[in-house]
């Protein structure tokens, strides 16, 4: 009768926090906080393009803004955020064929993609300063 | 009771398909726009802004990159916001927002495009 009471141990949901952190967690959250992040940003192309067509006064507080260390901070942050979300992409379309998804790959090709949006910028800054 | 073959929303593999070819499309597209934008745009002026849209391959590419892009967003979007959203009206009015925000940016800036080409 004393055991009655006491309900048999069920097993629950996994909860984030009992969740050891490890990459490949981190790889699928990034995808989405980046897609979230682009989502941004493409409302913000859109309005550029929209702010080149209106004319040369109407463009001149835009381009202050993307001269700012404020806007090459966002413009950092945006071509990390793509450059992420498409290395993580291209992994995940790899998994859609089933590949890649024994642990070790997958850990590697998630530090490789996270490794890869932090150079992108400095490739693309060394492009458009040095390139032809 | 055919509807339930097809799953609870019965579009769920269309969506897949749609976000993984128009994933593919932004593969070539994204890189390349990124690129030649920073090149382009280095000197950063309004002049150099409208050279670059004045390009006929620049702008067709630009515009391609706007409709594959605000696609791709808007289905990722959907699905987020079916993942995480549980109240019935916020949901509804988040993806209710979500389909004519893309919509009305790819209206807006496409015929932004055809303007700094064509003249308004």
């Amino acid at each position: 009768m004393a055991g009655a009471t006491r309900p048999r141990q069920r097993p629950v949901s996994p909860h984030l926090q009992v969740w050891r952190w490890h990459i490949t967690m981190a790889s699928s959250i990034l995808h989405r906080l980046t897609g979230i992040a682009l989502y941004g940003a493409t409302i913000l192309l859109a309005l550029w393009l929209m702010a080149v067509a209106g004319g040369a006064e109407m463009y001149a507080p835009v381009q202050a803004l993307l001269a700012s260390p404020w806007g090459q901070a966002g413009l950092y942050l945006t071509i990390a955020a793509f450059a992420y979300h498409l290395a993580n992409g291209v992994r995940h379309l790899v998994f859609d064929f089933g590949r890649g998804l024994n642990p070790s790959d997958a850990d590697s090709s998630a530090w490789f993609a996270i490794l890869f949006a932090l150079a992108a910028p400095f490739g693309v800054w060394a492009l458009a300063t040095f390139g032809a | 009771m055919t509807s339930h073959s097809r799953g609870a929303a019965r579009e769920g593999s269309g969506h897949f398909i749609a976000q993984r070819f128009t994933a593919l499309a932004l593969l070539l597209l994204g890189p390349w726009f990124v690129i030649a934008a920073a090149v382009s745009l280095r000197g950063g002026g309004y002049t150099s802004a409208i050279d670059f849209l004045s390009h006929p391959v620049n702008a067709v590419a630009t515009i391609l990159l706007l409709v594959f892009g605000l696609y791709h967003m808007q289905l990722g979007m959907q699905e987020v916001v079916l993942d995480y959203i549980a109240k019935p009206t916020t949901k509804v009015l988040l993806l209710v927002l979500n389909a004519l925000v893309p919509l009305a940016l790819g209206a807006g800036a496409i015929f932004a495009v055809l303007a700094v080409n064509f003249g308004v």
